[in-house]
Protein backbone atom coordinates (compact mmCIF):
# COMPACT_ATOMS: atom_id res chain seq x y z
CA UNK A 1 0.00 0.00 0.00
CA UNK A 2 1.16 3.51 -0.82
CA UNK A 3 2.91 5.63 1.79
CA UNK A 4 0.15 8.14 1.17
CA UNK A 5 -3.36 6.00 2.03
CA UNK A 6 -1.07 4.97 4.63
CA UNK A 7 -0.58 8.29 6.37
CA UNK A 8 -4.38 8.51 5.78
CA UNK A 9 -5.49 5.74 7.22
CA UNK A 10 -3.18 6.40 10.45
CA UNK A 11 -4.20 10.07 10.73
CA UNK A 12 -8.15 8.34 10.70
CA UNK A 13 -7.06 5.72 13.57
CA UNK A 14 -5.97 8.34 15.77
CA UNK A 15 -8.43 10.81 15.63
CA UNK A 16 -11.08 8.11 16.14
CA UNK A 17 -8.79 6.90 18.80
CA UNK A 18 -8.52 10.66 20.85
CA UNK A 19 -12.44 10.88 20.50
CA UNK A 20 -13.20 7.15 22.15
CA UNK A 21 -10.42 7.86 24.33
CA UNK A 22 -12.37 9.53 27.03
CA UNK A 23 -15.06 6.94 26.59
CA UNK A 24 -13.12 3.90 27.49
CA UNK A 25 -10.63 5.34 29.92
CA UNK A 26 -13.26 8.17 32.17
CA UNK A 27 -16.05 6.02 32.64
CA UNK A 28 -16.11 6.07 36.33
CA UNK A 29 -13.22 8.29 37.25
CA UNK A 30 -11.51 11.75 36.69
CA UNK A 31 -8.29 12.71 36.24
CA UNK A 32 -7.84 16.29 36.95
CA UNK A 33 -4.99 16.86 34.71
CA UNK A 34 -6.37 15.36 32.01
CA UNK A 35 -9.36 17.72 32.36
CA UNK A 36 -7.19 20.59 32.58
CA UNK A 37 -4.49 19.92 29.38
CA UNK A 38 -8.21 19.15 27.54
CA UNK A 39 -9.11 22.59 29.12
CA UNK A 40 -5.96 24.87 28.25
CA UNK A 41 -4.57 22.73 25.61
CA UNK A 42 -6.63 24.19 22.50
CA UNK A 43 -5.07 27.66 23.04
CA UNK A 44 -1.63 26.42 23.16
CA UNK A 45 -2.57 24.30 19.74
CA UNK A 46 -4.13 26.17 18.04
CA UNK A 47 -2.03 29.09 18.45
CA UNK A 48 1.50 26.89 17.68
CA UNK A 49 -0.59 26.05 14.54
CA UNK A 50 -0.90 29.47 13.14
CA UNK A 51 2.65 29.50 13.33
CA UNK A 52 3.10 26.23 11.55
CA UNK A 53 0.67 27.94 8.57
CA UNK A 54 3.07 31.01 8.65
CA UNK A 55 6.43 28.86 8.77
CA UNK A 56 7.66 29.11 5.29
CA UNK A 57 7.11 33.35 5.31
CA UNK A 58 9.82 34.70 3.57
CA UNK A 59 10.66 37.62 5.78
CA UNK A 60 13.91 38.89 3.91
CA UNK A 61 12.56 38.14 0.84
CA UNK A 62 11.80 40.64 -1.39
CA UNK A 63 8.89 41.62 -0.17
CA UNK A 64 9.47 40.53 3.32
CA UNK A 65 6.14 38.31 3.81
CA UNK A 66 3.82 41.15 3.19
CA UNK A 67 1.23 39.35 1.53
CA UNK A 68 0.87 37.42 4.51
CA UNK A 69 1.22 40.27 7.22
CA UNK A 70 -2.03 41.58 4.80
CA UNK A 71 -4.18 38.79 5.06
CA UNK A 72 -3.83 37.99 8.61
CA UNK A 73 -4.33 41.54 9.62
CA UNK A 74 -7.64 41.71 7.12
CA UNK A 75 -9.01 38.35 8.79
CA UNK A 76 -7.95 39.86 12.49
CA UNK A 77 -10.36 43.15 11.83
CA UNK A 78 -12.89 41.32 9.82
CA UNK A 79 -13.76 38.74 12.37
CA UNK A 80 -13.22 40.93 15.27
CA UNK A 81 -15.85 43.44 14.41
CA UNK A 82 -17.94 40.96 12.18
CA UNK A 83 -17.47 37.68 13.93
CA UNK A 84 -18.46 35.83 10.83
CA UNK A 85 -16.18 33.05 10.76
CA UNK A 86 -16.95 32.26 7.07
CA UNK A 87 -16.52 35.85 6.44
CA UNK A 88 -13.32 36.04 7.94
CA UNK A 89 -12.07 32.71 6.01
CA UNK A 90 -13.13 33.85 2.63
CA UNK A 91 -12.52 37.85 2.93
CA UNK A 92 -8.70 36.96 4.14
CA UNK A 93 -8.24 33.97 1.52
CA UNK A 94 -9.48 36.44 -1.54
CA UNK A 95 -6.74 39.41 0.05
CA UNK A 96 -4.29 36.77 -0.25
CA UNK A 97 -4.72 35.43 -3.92
CA UNK A 98 -5.09 38.46 -5.02
CA UNK A 99 -2.12 39.16 -2.99
CA UNK A 100 0.17 36.19 -4.61
CA UNK A 101 -0.88 36.25 -7.54
CA UNK A 102 -1.62 40.07 -9.02
CA UNK A 103 -0.20 42.44 -6.79
CA UNK A 104 3.17 41.18 -4.96
CA UNK A 105 4.70 38.84 -8.05
CA UNK B 1 -39.25 9.24 13.53
CA UNK B 2 -39.87 11.64 10.94
CA UNK B 3 -40.16 14.54 13.40
CA UNK B 4 -37.21 13.51 15.17
CA UNK B 5 -35.07 14.11 11.48
CA UNK B 6 -36.91 16.86 10.74
CA UNK B 7 -35.58 19.09 13.94
CA UNK B 8 -32.68 17.33 13.35
CA UNK B 9 -32.13 18.45 10.22
CA UNK B 10 -33.35 21.85 11.54
CA UNK B 11 -30.86 22.21 14.21
CA UNK B 12 -28.08 21.48 11.72
CA UNK B 13 -28.77 24.22 9.38
CA UNK B 14 -25.89 26.63 10.68
CA UNK B 15 -23.60 24.00 10.25
CA UNK B 16 -24.54 23.02 6.54
CA UNK B 17 -23.50 26.22 5.49
CA UNK B 18 -20.37 25.96 7.15
CA UNK B 19 -19.38 22.56 5.98
CA UNK B 20 -20.14 23.24 2.15
CA UNK B 21 -18.03 26.22 2.09
CA UNK B 22 -15.39 24.85 4.29
CA UNK B 23 -15.53 21.37 2.75
CA UNK B 24 -15.44 23.01 -0.80
CA UNK B 25 -12.10 24.93 0.49
CA UNK B 26 -10.83 21.61 1.61
CA UNK B 27 -11.56 19.45 -1.55
CA UNK B 28 -10.39 22.09 -3.86
CA UNK B 29 -6.83 22.22 -2.09
CA UNK B 30 -6.55 18.34 -2.31
CA UNK B 31 -6.83 18.26 -6.37
CA UNK B 32 -4.89 21.44 -6.51
CA UNK B 33 -2.08 19.49 -4.60
CA UNK B 34 -2.22 16.74 -7.08
CA UNK B 35 -3.98 14.34 -5.43
CA UNK B 36 -6.84 12.28 -7.02
CA UNK B 37 -10.75 12.88 -5.50
CA UNK B 38 -11.12 9.60 -3.96
CA UNK B 39 -8.35 11.10 -1.25
CA UNK B 40 -10.92 13.68 -0.37
CA UNK B 41 -13.56 11.54 -0.09
CA UNK B 42 -11.47 9.04 2.32
CA UNK B 43 -10.42 11.65 4.38
CA UNK B 44 -14.14 13.37 4.75
CA UNK B 45 -14.99 9.44 5.49
CA UNK B 46 -12.77 7.95 7.70
CA UNK B 47 -10.84 11.14 8.94
CA UNK B 48 -13.65 13.66 9.50
CA UNK B 49 -12.12 16.34 11.27
CA UNK B 50 -11.51 19.38 9.47
CA UNK B 51 -8.47 21.21 10.77
CA UNK B 52 -6.97 18.15 10.93
CA UNK B 53 -7.98 17.70 7.28
CA UNK B 54 -5.77 20.71 6.05
CA UNK B 55 -3.02 19.67 8.16
CA UNK B 56 -3.24 16.40 6.80
CA UNK B 57 -2.70 17.40 2.92
CA UNK B 58 1.02 19.34 4.15
CA UNK B 59 1.63 16.37 5.35
CA UNK B 60 1.43 14.48 2.41
CA UNK B 61 2.89 17.03 0.50
CA UNK B 62 5.97 17.15 2.78
CA UNK B 63 5.86 13.51 3.06
CA UNK B 64 5.87 13.25 6.58
CA UNK B 65 6.55 9.90 8.54
CA UNK B 66 3.42 7.45 10.15
CA UNK B 67 5.25 8.25 13.35
CA UNK B 68 5.26 12.42 13.43
CA UNK B 69 1.51 11.95 11.31
CA UNK B 70 0.44 9.95 14.43
CA UNK B 71 1.96 12.81 17.09
CA UNK B 72 0.83 15.73 14.80
CA UNK B 73 -2.74 13.83 14.87
CA UNK B 74 -2.89 13.33 18.80
CA UNK B 75 -2.03 16.66 20.09
CA UNK B 76 -4.33 19.01 17.23
CA UNK B 77 -7.00 16.37 18.22
CA UNK B 78 -6.42 16.61 21.86
CA UNK B 79 -9.31 18.88 22.53
CA UNK B 80 -11.77 15.79 21.76
CA UNK B 81 -10.70 14.82 25.36
CA UNK B 82 -13.04 17.36 26.73
CA UNK B 83 -15.49 16.63 24.26
CA UNK B 84 -15.70 12.76 25.19
CA UNK B 85 -16.11 13.90 28.74
CA UNK B 86 -18.82 16.15 28.73
CA UNK B 87 -20.55 13.79 26.77
CA UNK B 88 -19.91 10.55 28.61
CA UNK B 89 -23.64 10.99 30.17
CA UNK B 90 -25.11 12.12 27.09
CA UNK B 91 -24.01 9.01 25.08
CA UNK B 92 -24.17 6.53 28.26
CA UNK B 93 -27.49 4.83 26.69
CA UNK B 94 -27.39 5.48 22.81
CA UNK B 95 -26.65 1.56 22.35
CA UNK B 96 -26.11 0.82 18.78
CA UNK B 97 -25.71 4.42 17.70
CA UNK B 98 -22.77 5.13 20.30
CA UNK B 99 -19.76 4.31 18.33
CA UNK B 100 -20.89 5.95 15.28
CA UNK B 101 -21.69 9.38 17.74
CA UNK B 102 -18.10 9.05 19.40
CA UNK B 103 -17.10 8.71 15.34
CA UNK B 104 -18.54 11.95 14.73
CA UNK B 105 -17.77 14.06 17.38
CA UNK B 106 -16.89 16.92 15.79
CA UNK B 107 -16.31 20.94 17.16
CA UNK B 108 -19.40 21.87 15.71
CA UNK B 109 -21.27 18.62 16.49
CA UNK B 110 -20.43 18.88 19.54
CA UNK B 111 -21.08 22.49 19.75
CA UNK B 112 -24.77 21.46 18.73
CA UNK B 113 -25.20 18.62 20.67
CA UNK B 114 -23.76 20.58 24.15
CA UNK B 115 -26.42 23.27 23.38
CA UNK B 116 -29.75 20.72 23.28
CA UNK B 117 -31.13 19.10 26.40
CA UNK B 118 -32.96 16.05 24.27
CA UNK B 119 -31.39 12.29 25.49
CA UNK B 120 -32.92 11.03 22.23
CA UNK B 121 -30.79 9.05 20.82
CA UNK B 122 -32.08 9.31 17.21
CA UNK B 123 -31.70 12.68 17.04
CA UNK B 124 -28.08 12.55 18.62
CA UNK B 125 -27.75 10.04 15.69
CA UNK B 126 -29.16 12.19 12.46
CA UNK B 127 -27.49 15.42 13.71
CA UNK B 128 -24.33 13.79 13.48
CA UNK B 129 -25.04 12.02 10.45
CA UNK B 130 -26.55 14.92 8.74
CA UNK B 131 -23.36 17.43 9.63
CA UNK B 132 -20.97 14.76 8.07
CA UNK B 133 -23.09 14.52 5.32
CA UNK B 134 -22.36 18.40 4.58
CA UNK B 135 -18.93 17.81 5.07
CA UNK B 136 -18.62 15.07 2.82
CA UNK B 137 -20.94 17.11 0.05
CA UNK B 138 -19.12 20.17 -0.02
CA UNK B 139 -15.26 18.49 0.20
CA UNK B 140 -16.90 16.71 -3.41
CA UNK B 141 -18.13 19.61 -4.55
CA UNK B 142 -14.95 21.34 -3.74
CA UNK B 143 -12.93 18.89 -5.55
CA UNK B 144 -15.33 18.44 -8.51
CA UNK B 145 -14.99 22.08 -9.05
CA UNK B 146 -11.14 21.82 -8.67
CA UNK B 147 -10.75 19.18 -11.13
CA UNK B 148 -12.81 20.34 -13.94
CA UNK B 149 -12.13 24.19 -14.02
CA UNK B 150 -8.42 25.02 -14.17
CA UNK B 151 -8.52 28.36 -12.07
CA UNK B 152 -5.35 29.62 -10.24
CA UNK B 153 -5.28 28.00 -6.74
CA UNK B 154 -2.22 30.12 -5.82
CA UNK B 155 -3.15 31.10 -2.25
CA UNK B 156 -5.94 29.03 -1.39
CA UNK B 157 -4.20 27.19 0.81
CA UNK B 158 -4.46 30.54 3.25
CA UNK B 159 -8.09 29.15 3.89
CA UNK B 160 -6.34 26.85 6.43
CA UNK B 161 -4.29 29.65 8.17
CA UNK B 162 -7.29 31.60 8.19
CA UNK B 163 -9.05 29.17 9.89
CA UNK B 164 -6.76 29.04 12.36
CA UNK B 165 -6.56 32.39 12.81
CA UNK B 166 -10.15 33.02 13.56
CA UNK B 167 -10.15 30.00 15.94
CA UNK B 168 -7.20 32.23 17.81
CA UNK B 169 -9.48 35.53 17.60
CA UNK B 170 -12.44 33.82 18.56
CA UNK B 171 -10.38 32.33 22.07
CA UNK B 172 -8.66 35.74 22.59
CA UNK B 173 -12.54 37.38 22.48
CA UNK B 174 -14.48 34.89 24.09
CA UNK B 175 -12.03 34.06 26.95
CA UNK B 176 -9.67 35.06 29.48
CA UNK B 177 -7.00 32.42 28.86
CA UNK B 178 -4.75 34.40 26.90
CA UNK B 179 -1.43 32.89 28.76
CA UNK B 180 -2.29 29.74 26.86
CA UNK B 181 -2.12 31.51 23.67
CA UNK B 182 0.96 33.36 24.13
CA UNK B 183 2.70 30.15 25.52
CA UNK B 184 1.79 28.30 22.48
CA UNK B 185 2.81 31.38 19.91
CA UNK B 186 6.15 31.76 21.99
CA UNK B 187 7.30 28.61 22.40
CA UNK B 188 7.04 27.48 18.67
CA UNK B 189 8.71 30.64 17.54
CA UNK B 190 11.14 29.70 19.40
CA UNK B 191 11.79 26.00 18.21
CA UNK B 192 10.92 27.66 15.00
CA UNK B 193 14.22 30.21 14.92
CA UNK B 194 16.01 27.00 17.22
CA UNK B 195 14.99 24.04 15.05
CA UNK B 196 13.92 25.61 11.60
CA UNK B 197 10.78 25.34 9.28
CA UNK B 198 10.75 21.28 9.12
CA UNK B 199 11.55 20.21 12.39
CA UNK B 200 10.36 22.27 15.02
CA UNK B 201 6.43 20.90 15.65
CA UNK B 202 7.61 18.09 17.73
CA UNK B 203 9.62 20.25 20.06
CA UNK B 204 7.21 22.70 19.96
CA UNK B 205 4.49 20.39 20.88
CA UNK B 206 7.06 18.68 23.85
CA UNK B 207 8.04 21.99 25.26
CA UNK B 208 4.09 23.63 25.41
CA UNK B 209 2.99 19.98 26.96
CA UNK B 210 5.95 20.43 29.80
CA UNK B 211 5.46 23.87 30.39
CA UNK B 212 1.47 23.30 30.87
CA UNK B 213 2.29 20.41 33.13
CA UNK B 214 4.90 23.04 35.20
CA UNK B 215 1.73 25.34 35.16
CA UNK B 216 -0.44 22.54 36.54
CA UNK B 217 1.57 21.63 39.32
CA UNK B 218 2.03 25.26 40.52
CA UNK B 219 -1.68 25.78 40.25
CA UNK B 220 -2.14 22.75 42.38
CA UNK B 221 0.00 23.53 44.92
CA UNK B 222 -1.49 26.67 45.21
CA UNK B 223 -4.92 25.16 45.78
CA UNK B 224 -3.81 22.57 48.54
Amino acid sequence: MNHNILLIIVIACVTFLTRLLPFIAFSNQESPLIEYLGKVLPYSIMAMLVVYCLKDIDLLGRFHGISEIIAVLTVIILHVYKRNTLLSIAGGTIIYMLCVQIIFI
Amino acid sequence: MKKIIKSAFIATIPVFMGYIVLGMAFGMLVVSQGYPIYYTLLMSLFIYAGSMQFITINLLTSGASLISAALMTLLINARHLVYGLSMLDRFKDTGKYKPYLIFSLTDETYSLLVGQDTNDKRYLFFVSLFDQCYWVIGSLIGSTIGSLITINTTGLDFAMTALFVVIVVDQFLNTDKYIYSYIGFIMSIICLIVFGSTSFIVPSMIGILGLLFIMYKKEKSHES
